[in-house]
């Protein structure tokens, strides 16, 4: 169990003066249970493997409560990965494959056992210890390779790489609410890297929100849901996710394009660069009052309706009340709120 | 559905029936042939029954003495071979670059015994471990032990080995430095994770990894090795004595250097069975444990 900071930590791969990873400091609490969530390639996996230590970074210090181990190779870390492709040690049964790092570490055999058949307990194995760990299906082997980081009762952390990627969808959701239970029980530092927000603010107490090797939001899944930082974030989070539409911002007035006049919730000071409101599909309604809009189609997912429609030649998604028809003349009511103002991607506070 | 039923189907078989034919049924059913019989020249034959074969079969006579010797040192060689060439292939296999230029190097230069012609091997050998100009030869003499593998039998031994060692080792590092190089990084991640020795990494995901390619590795080097007559024939020609006379060899000798025909082909389909039977006791324990695998 271990508190993990980063300090001035920047990466880049030998051979490019790029940063892969810009330099960033950041702090992830004892047993909190944080999700990297951002697209292929915006350098969640490799921060992941910088804390695992896989990776050793260019530049500033990885400490685990408070100890600097940008040196310390992956074994002695004390740190567990979970990697996207199930990792099972094919000639050994489930139990050898559980007890693999504890015999490593010298740990006598009856400690060993005790823990083993413990964490085969939690998981969910107990009944296939003495199988073949090869023959098993990619959930059952995903399970083994978290069992390894289990059974070892001083790990600092347990690390994620995508490891849902392989399992069949309706067992997705099986391992992943046994995650979440499993996070309950042990309290120990999980960090999950995922592409997949459902994943990512499932699993997590708070959400780390990468983009092109940069953090570009660090939150609880609500607080990125109500208040991205970033339009990446908002883009990103939601679906769909924000619509974010160009305007001008004068006090607590925006115009929109087509000249229409928004009312916000605070009023702004001078604000640089390209300026754009936001706001979530799910706070933006058809109506019969407010701004006028031309519906392109209308998609049904289920529970709700959205509306795809264009604002004098923008597109904007919003919400279809339920049981309602699309108006002869639809109207777009936005909640006043709910509206937030972005220059050059980024939040601006208001003032007051 | 009824399935169209036309026999002139067969002629369509009937290019690969002859080629084979030719290529194989004639000759082994020749073989067979000469097999039952007993020549004395002038193409004059007369027919001995399992003569020959109960004769080979029994060690106390002179054939079948002179069969069984010549088996067990072939048997021999073939343990020697695989015992030092699978070990260091795997050594040598583990030990390769698994990046940058040095891979397309050792490649190549693992591969240059592979294409060399079989005679051309003995030939090199021949001259390289001769003591008086040979490299090899030369040295060990200069370093004071007495070395002549036209004289010795131990020195014929080493001499045949090496050359083997040298000739074949490539093939098993090949083969094991594909099995390894098929292994992702994860496991190497995950093993370093889980504070594995290098020790227990080649135990727990190399081996396992590495047991089909070293099960064809096995076979191939068996059949190979058991099999092998060319290179010794350069070398030493058999000798001194009969001491390097493999079943190849000595089939040669029986079938050319005496023109005994019949005895000849009766070995020669001995050893052929052996030959195949090993190679079904190998297919068929590989495959079980493979299924076994599966399940």
């Amino acid at each position: 169990m271990a508190r993990i900071a980063f300090e001035r930590l920047a990466h880049g791969y030998p051979g490019s003066s790029a940063y892969a990873l810009k330099p960033m400091d950041m702090v992830w609490e004892d047993a909190g249970a944080y999700a990297l969530l951002g697209p292929s390639g915006c350098g969640k996996t490799t921060l992941l493997n910088i804390v695992s230590g896989l990776l050793r970074p260019r530049e500033g210090r990885v400490l685990f409560d408070g100890q600097d181990v940008t040196a310390l190779s992956t074994e002695r870390r004390n740190v567990a990965q979970v990697f996207q492709f199930p990792v099972v040690y094919d000639t050994m049964t489930v139990r050898e494959n559980l007890t693999f790092p504890l015999r490593n570490r010298g740990v006598p055999a009856a400690a060993a056992r005790a823990r083993v058949e413990h964490v085969a307990g939690l998981l969910g194995l107990s009944a296939m210890l003495d199988r073949r760990a090869r023959n098993l299906g990619a959930d059952d082997k995903q399970k083994i390779s978290l069992g390894r980081g289990l059974v070892r009762d001083d790990v600092a952390a347990i690390l994620f790489d995508e490891p849902l990627t392989v399992i069949d969808p309706h067992l997705k959701w099986e391992l992943r609410s046994r995650l979440k239970e499993l996070h309950r029980q042990v309290p120990v530092t999980m960090i999950y890297v995922t592409h997949d927000q459902t994943e990512a603010l499932t699993f997590a107490d708070r959400v780390v929100v990468m983009s092109e090797g940069e953090v570009v939001q660090v939150g609880t899944p609500e607080a990125l849901f109500d208040r991205p930082a970033h339009s990446f974030v908002g883009h990103f989070i939601g679906s769909p996710g924000m619509n974010f539409l160009p305007c001008a911002v004068e006090g607590d007035t925006a115009i929109l394009p087509g000249g229409y006049r928004v009312g916000l919730p605070r009023p702004y000071g001078r604000l640089a660069g390209r300026v754009e409101l936001g706001i979530r599909p799910e706070f933006a309604a058809i109506a019969r009052d407010g701004l006028p809009v031309t519906v392109r189609r209308v998609e049904d997912l289920g529970r709700r309706r959205i509306a795809r429609v264009e604002l004098d030649g923008v597109p904007f998604a919003a919400t279809l009340p339920e049981g309602m028809a699309v108006p002869a003349e639809p109207r777009l009511a936005l909640d006043p709120r709910r509206l937030h103002v972005y220059a050059d991607g980024r939040l601006a506070e208001g003032e007051g | 559905m009824a399935k169209p039923l036309d026999n002139r189907a067969w002629f369509l078989v009937l290019p690969v029936v002859a080629l084979v034919a030719f290529s194989a049924l004639i000759p082994v059913m020749t073989v067979v042939n000469y097999s039952v019989q007993d020549s004395f020249g002038n193409n004059e034959f007369f027919w001995n029954g399992t003569g020959w074969f109960k004769e080979l079969l029994d060690p106390s006579t002179d054939l079948g003495g002179r069969f069984f010797d010549a088996l067990w040192r072939t048997l021999l060689f073939s343990g020697l071979c695989l015992l030092i060439e699978v070990p260091l292939g795997i050594g040598v296999a583990l030990t390769l670059p698994r990046r940058g230029w040095g891979v397309a190097a050792s490649l190549v230069l693992l591969a240059l015994p592979l294409l060399i012609p079989w005679n051309v091997v003995g030939t090199i050998w021949q001259v390289f471990a001769r003591r008086d100009i040979g490299l090899l030869g030369a040295a060990v003499n200069g370093l004071g032990i007495e070395y002549n593998y036209a004289q010795t039998p131990l020195a014929a031994w080493v001499a045949v080995v090496a050359m083997d060692v040298w000739h074949w080792t490539s093939l098993v590092v090949l083969l094991c430095y594909a099995g390894l190089r098929a292994i992702p990084d994860a496991y190497y991640q995950a093993a370093k994770v889980d504070g594995a020795s290098s020790w227990a990494v080649f135990r727990a995901i190399q081996l396992p990894k590495m047991q089909r390619v070293l099960t064809i590795a096995i076979l191939l080097r068996f059949m190979d090795s058991f099999m092998i007559y060319t290179e010794p024939f350069v070398v030493t020609g058999g000798g001194p004595g009969n001491a390097t006379t493999f079943l190849s060899i000595d089939l040669v000798k029986i079938a050319l250097g005496q023109f005994d025909l019949g005895k000849a082909a009766a070995m020669s389909i001995v050893y052929n069975l052996i030959v195949l039977t090993v190679c079904w006791v190998f297919f068929a324990t590989t495959t079980r444990s493979q299924s076994e695998a599966v399940q």
